[in-house]
């Protein structure tokens, strides 16, 4: 039984680390990592006490973009364990390199960034949010106990105040 | 005493924002299976073009989408190749731009004319102005495709969606959810998918 048990932990270790393979290089040091829709899936159920936010954006969506200074604002303004924001970019997989990276670098974004790259979208859409169109921007916000999604433009004023609603629970 | 009197306000207020609590959330417009509504649009051409107008059609692949949204853009191709296929088999390609230019000016009726032009559509390309269409039939994304069958006298919805399962990328698409469902209308057999969702742009209101 340990036997297996430990076989079944390595199977685990080795697809997990044969799925995190694929990651874009931002500079020496930062790279951006590319997942598919079952490597994200976890993040959007941690079991931790923190508030998760998870915003869903592209390069090419105009709001989303008016958006994220927002997001980088709740991300510096909480303590990390408080309060997690993952950006995860649905840009075109051909306009990573030409269009998200230099992005990324010119806005020094310091939140999270992921890069899903999933085609089926129909498959995973309803995932993050049954409510959810796919249209930009979105955003996730979760704890332990409640959950919300928004498919809608955030304000600075309220997506803070939409925070302050979980910080009671 | 004073209090009794602010009681019926404070249930009044109460009821009022629970009700718009609860309407939040649904979003309005059709469900499939509902009846349509007919609409007098203007297209790119300058006439005013109406549903009724195709006394020829069978039913209509409606596609709410614009000239900013770059998924939207994405799909022209696609749309062009749905209108060539489906046209002479009785199911035309309707194009609307639900946006409102005030707040994305390249979305103007006079950059439709430019856009239609430049990319020879072969279909209608109307203008949603003041966005009375959108709402109805519950549009909340460009590209953002309905189709619909004509039976007797009504329109029925038949399916919601986007147009495959790759919006983004055309070269990945697996499952192209608006042939299938006109496939299956066009041969008299149930449409397996009938709704889906598509990564998209919101529609600028």
């Amino acid at each position: 039984m340990k036997r297996l048990v430990f076989l079944l932990l390595v199977v685990f270790i080795y697809s997990c680390n044969k799925d995190k393979e694929k990651s874009l290089q931002l500079n020496e040091n930062e790279s951006v990592e590319v997942y598919n829709f079952k490597q994200l899936e976890p993040l959007l159920h941690a079991d931790d006490n923190a508030i998760h936010v998870v915003n869903f954006w592209a390069t090419w969506c105009a709001p989303c973009i008016k958006e994220l200074p927002y997001f980088q604002e709740l991300h510096d303004t909480y303590d990390k364990n408080n309060l997690k924001v993952i950006l995860v970019s649905l840009d075109f997989t051909d306009k990573f390199e030409s269009q998200l990276i230099p992005f990324i670098k010119k806005t020094t974004l310091t939140p999270q960034v992921i890069l899903l790259d999933d085609p089926d979208e129909n498959n995973w859409i309803p995932k993050v949010d049954k409510s959810w169109s796919g249209a930009l921007p979105a955003t996730l916000i979760y704890t332990k106990n409640k959950r919300a999604f928004y498919e809608q433009f955030f304000t600075k004023e309220s997506l803070f105040k939409e925070i302050e609603k979980f910080k009671k629970i | 005493m004073k209090y009794l009197k602010i009681i019926p306000l404070v249930l009044v207020i109460g009821l009022i924002s629970a009700f718009s609590y609860i309407n939040m959330p649904t979003s309005d417009g059709y469900k499939v299976g509902d009846i349509a509504t007919d609409f007098s649009l203007k297209n790119v051409d300058d006439t005013m073009i109406s549903l009724a107008d195709y006394l020829e059609a069978k039913g209509f692949i409606l596609i709410f989408t614009c000239n900013t949204c770059p998924v939207s853009v994405r799909n022209e191709d696609r749309i062009l190749a749905l209108d060539k296929k489906y046209k002479p088999l009785g199911f035309p390609v309707i194009a609307i731009n639900p946006n409102n230019p005030d707040v994305q000016p390249g979305d103007s009726f006079k950059l439709m004319k430019v856009r239609a032009k430049e990319k020879d559509f072969t279909f209608p390309y109307l203008f949603d102005e003041g966005q009375k269409i959108f709402p109805q039939y519950g549009a909340s994304a460009t590209p953002h495709a309905f189709i619909l069958q004509k039976e007797k006298k009504d329109l029925i919805v038949k399916y919601i969606g986007g147009i495959d399962n790759s919006s983004r990328n055309p070269e990945t698409v697996t499952i192209k959810y608006v042939e299938n469902a006109v496939d299956a209308l066009l041969d008299g057999k149930p449409i397996e998918v009938t709704f889906t969702r598509a990564i998209g742009c919101s529609i600028k209101i």
